[in-house]
């Protein structure tokens, strides 16, 4: 059965599995390890071959306190750094989790051959980064990200790759999972997904789905996010009628390079790189006294965009900001930053040894996503209580279980692909060991996971991809950027629901069966889109400033009102709260105080 | 999207390239596509292709990273492979051409997309993970620097795969020869501190074909969009398996 015909759920070929991963990056390849080993019926399946996923690019490193840097280090206060980073609405008892799993977790990788940098004592080798501190932010800067050179996102992915191979992983490459299958008691039974290279569709059947999609940075137009960062996994829940959590905290990231939006790391500033305006001036000591450059990247990012609209920027439109590395010299450069040299070199035409990097914030991350438990178990809401849903998990950036809140610190977002790719793998292995029932989806549910797909078939006219994708990024980039106001907002939601439309009835030109493109670009389009709507929904309701999330009409935080995740439904477009989780077990939970750096 | 350029300063630039579909196609044939490009500012090859695709949508290749780490979009650009996305217009373009093919030697699937199987196969020939028998440490395995040092140049590999399809000893034996890109990666865990299997890796190197088709003709290291040298990774295995035999 080929992607190309209109299809009938009762003509579609069934593979069974006990699980299956959507997704290769770093959180879908640590799963699907923990299942491999296990001697389970599991399979990942990915749209890109699974070195090409997102994970690929993380350049600066993993934080965690494993301390290779100072022996004291706490993971206590990696805690405390990272509820403070998420403006308090991090789920305190998944931080600690992750925090004091991640050395087992980043040892782990070490083990299975990740190329870290490495100490004089031939530790792992740890760099300073933004918003970290020791003693509970009393203590000064501490140096606490692992890093692989400038490599880590790379040297991660590729080891986990090789760790797959070596546990026998079964590998559906280069194949696209369209949309889940949900039974009539609303458990989740399978994806329909299709080979790229032959067009071949299956519904695929599995008694787990993990969903490890990654992250969607190309709702906006300028974006260190690769071409595949569509959200896909976004889209699929919303249309299953699953919530989103916080999907209004997108992190700007002080430095993509100008033009390009390609990412210079954070590792730059680490090793002591800082930001100039056009006068010269290291403007950071004005806004962070203290930290400086390694001030939180919400915190920086703001900082910048003031300078630019004050007129402080560089370059002929003064629409930039430079980076500047020569001080440190060519040989902290080109040892401890080899790839930023190449990116620079290519996308900026300079060499950062010797000239500054001009750069300007740029999304980069999305904090919300699909709300989960500590196991990776999808949760919804239900007349305010939260539920479990049958069959469902997620991991990486795609879920927010949530570590990261309002604004994630740097690193840790490879921190919890592997902490809670790792857990969501041992709860399968541990349920699949009870001996689960592989549940049952009538040929109803299984046509309705075919509409979208169907449609996009049958499609004679309409709007072509290219065009509606570049409405939509302009859109987004213009009214939902790092500053936001109610007005330019309300004017960008009607935007998008003019779209809307035009996106669920798009024309596609080509409809042959191998190796169409046009055809994936169509699918993720409507994806990006159901993520965009909720982005600029929710980010309308939350009438406050927090993390990311920078309000010119309602500067102030207002842990009254809104000390809570927000949840988005995109059946209904209604934003309800949700609370956050205070409750740590060991420690006692951080209270909410006022953010200063 | 990179297509969002200013009107003001184009050019008209002709693309001639390399296209099959499969489902329509008796065989291939190269196509013209006009695209406008800027002239003030330089763009990438992937970029050009985005704008060729907005003009054709049944173009295909694939594409990722748009910033050369994933290794998705190896090509042949005027005669030479490279990644589309960090080559550059102004160096691509030669006499006013920009001429694209699938990498050579390999299957094509469908326009500059090639069937990359035996690739990969040959890559898991070498047991591409670290092995290691002793007990795991309960922190991490210790390296020094200089240790460390020896897998620069290796741990960087992409796979993208542009060395092997350039490499005229893969293309007559691809099924036997494992070609540059395994042998750079076979040679990165031999020269691992930290991998405790470098007798059986050797082993299974002592196979003529799988060593020793390389004649360091070199097209690999011109290639190679990450400045590495698989020739010097063959050497250094073909010498330890000498001295092995010395010793
Ligand atoms: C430039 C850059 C640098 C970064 N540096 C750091 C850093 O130094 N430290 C840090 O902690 N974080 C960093 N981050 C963030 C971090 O890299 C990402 O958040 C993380 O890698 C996401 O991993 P993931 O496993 O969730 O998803 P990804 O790695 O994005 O993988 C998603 C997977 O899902 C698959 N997929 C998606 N949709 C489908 C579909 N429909 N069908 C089939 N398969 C599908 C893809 O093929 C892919 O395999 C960086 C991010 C960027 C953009
Ligand atoms: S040097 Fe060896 S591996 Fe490289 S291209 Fe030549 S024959 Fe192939
Ligand atoms: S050695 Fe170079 S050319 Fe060959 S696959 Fe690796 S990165 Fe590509
Ligand atoms: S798109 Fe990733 S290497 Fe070119």
């Amino acid at each position: 059965m080929k992607v190309n015909e209109v299809i009938n759920a009762k003509d579609l070929p069934v593979m069974d599995f006990d699980g299956i991963i959507i997704g290769g990056g770093g959180a879908g390849l640590r799963a699907s390890l923990q299942l491999a080993e296990s001697g389970l019926n599991t399979a990942v399946i990915s749209k890109v071959f699974p070195t090409r996923s997102h994970t690929v690019s993380a350049q600066g490193g993993i934080t965690c306190a494993i301390q290779s840097d100072d022996p004291d280090d706490d993971w206590r206060w990696h805690m405390f750094d990272t509820v403070k980073g998420s403006d308090y609405i991090g789920d305190q008892e998944a931080i600690e989790y992750m925090c004091s799993e991640g050395p087992k977790a980043v040892f782990e990788l070490e083990h299975m051959g990740l190329p870290f940098s490495r100490t004089k004592e031939g530790k792992i080798y740890q760099r300073p980064f933004g918003g970290q501190s020791k003693d509970y932010g009393k203590g000064g800067q501490a140096t606490r990200t692992c890093a692989a050179a400038d490599r880590t996102g790379h040297s991660l992915l590729h080891t986990l790759y090789q760790a797959n191979l070596k546990a026998g992983t079964k590998f559906l490459n280069e194949w696209f999972a369209i949309d889940m299958v949900l039974n009539e008691d609303g458990a989740v039974v399978g994806v329909i997904a299709f080979e790229i290279e032959s067009g071949e569709i299956f519904y695929i059947r599995s008694k787990a789905t993990v969903l490890a999609t990654g992250g969607a940075g190309r709702i906006y137009a300028s974006t260190t996010n690769a071409l595949i960062n569509s959200g896909d996994g976004i889209g699929m829940a919303l249309r299953a009628g699953l919530p989103v959590q916080d999907i209004e905290m997108w992190q700007f990231h002080p430095t993509g390079i100008h033009g390009a939006g390609t990412l210079v790391t954070e590792g730059c500033r680490g090793e002591g790189g800082y930001l100039i305006n056009k006068d010269g001036e290291r403007f950071m000591e004005r806004y962070a006294p203290n930290t400086k450059d390694l001030a939180s990247r919400d915190v920086v990012a703001r900082s910048m965009a003031l300078e630019i609209l004050e007129g402080r920027g560089c370059g002929p439109k003064a629409d930039h900001l430079f980076l500047k590395l020569d001080h440190l010299g060519p040989e902290v450069v080109h040892k401890r930053l080899p790839g930023i040299t190449e990116l620079s070199k290519t996308f900026a035409g300079v060499d950062p040894a010797v000239q500054p990097i001009p750069v300007v914030p740029t999304c980069h991350y999305m904090m919300g996503g699909v709300p989960t438990n500590l196991n990776g178990q999808v949760i919804t809401v239900k007349e305010g209580q939260d539920t479990i849903i049958e069959g469902l998990y997620a991991a990486g950036e795609v879920a927010c279980v949530s570590v990261h809140g309002g604004n994630r610190l740097g690193g840790n977002s490879l921190l919890d692909l592997v902490v809670f790719g790792r857990s969501a793998g041992i709860h399968i292995e541990e349920l699949m060991k009870q001996g689960i029932e592989l549940k049952k989806a009538s040929f109803d549910d299984i046509d309705k996971a075919l509409e979208r797909l169907n449609r996009l078939n049958s499609s004679t006219k309409g709007e072509q991809v290219p065009v509606l994708k570049q409405r939509m990024q302009h859109n987004m980039q213009n009214n939902f950027g790092v500053f936001r106001r109610e007005d330019l907002m309300v004017k960008g939601i009607e935007k998008l629901n003019n779209m809307r439309g035009e996106v669920e009835n798009m024309f596609l030109q080509d409809k042959s069966s191998a190796f169409n493109t046009a055809r994936i670009e169509a699918l993720e389009m409507q994806n990006l889109f159901e993520v965009s709507e909720a982005t600029a929904i929710t980010a309308n309701e939350r009438k406050e400033s927090r993390g990311a999330h920078a309000r010119d009409d309602y500067p102030d935080r207002d842990d009254e009102g809104w000390l809570k995740h927000s949840i988005y439904f995109s059946g209904t477009k209604e934003v309800s709260k949700r609370d956050v989780n205070n409750r740590p077990k060991t420690v006692q939970a951080f209270q909410p105080s006022v953010r200063t750096y | 999207m990179s297509a969002v350029i200013p009107v003001s300063h184009l050019q008209t630039l002709r693309m001639n390239i390399y296209r099959f579909n499969p489902s329509i196609d008796d065989k291939p044939y190269m196509q013209d596509i006009d695209i406008e490009v800027p002239t003030d500012k330089d763009i990438m090859v992937l970029d050009a292709l985005h704008l060729a695709k907005v003009k054709d949508p049944s173009l295909s290749y694939r594409s990722s990273c748009r910033e050369g780490v994933c290794g998705s979009d190896g090509m042949n650009i005027n005669g030479k492979n490279g990644l589309a996305c960090i080559m550059p217009l102004s160096e691509a373009i030669k006499r006013n051409k920009l001429t694209l093919r699938p990498m050579p030697g390999l299957p094509v699937i469908r326009d500059l997309i090639v069937d990359m199987k035996t690739f990969f196969d040959q890559l898991e020939k070498v047991q591409p993970y670290l092995i290691t028998k002793s007990k795991n440490p309960e922190k991490e395995r210790v390296q020094s620097p200089q240790e460390r040092e020896s897998l620069d140049g290796l741990y960087e590999c992409i796979l993208c795969g542009c060395c092997s399809t350039a490499c005229p000893s893969f293309w007559w034996n691809p099924d036997k020869f494992l070609g540059p890109a395994a042998l750079l990666q076979s040679w990165r865990f031999i020269a691992d501190s930290r991998d405790e299997a470098t007798e059986e890796r050797l082993d299974d190197l002592e196979d003529s074909f799988s060593l020793y088709r390389c004649h360091g003709v070199m097209n690999c290291v011109s290639v190679c969009p990450k400045g590495l040298n698989p020739t010097e990774a063959i050497s250094n295995i073909r010498n330890k398996l000498i001295s092995r035999k010395g010793s």
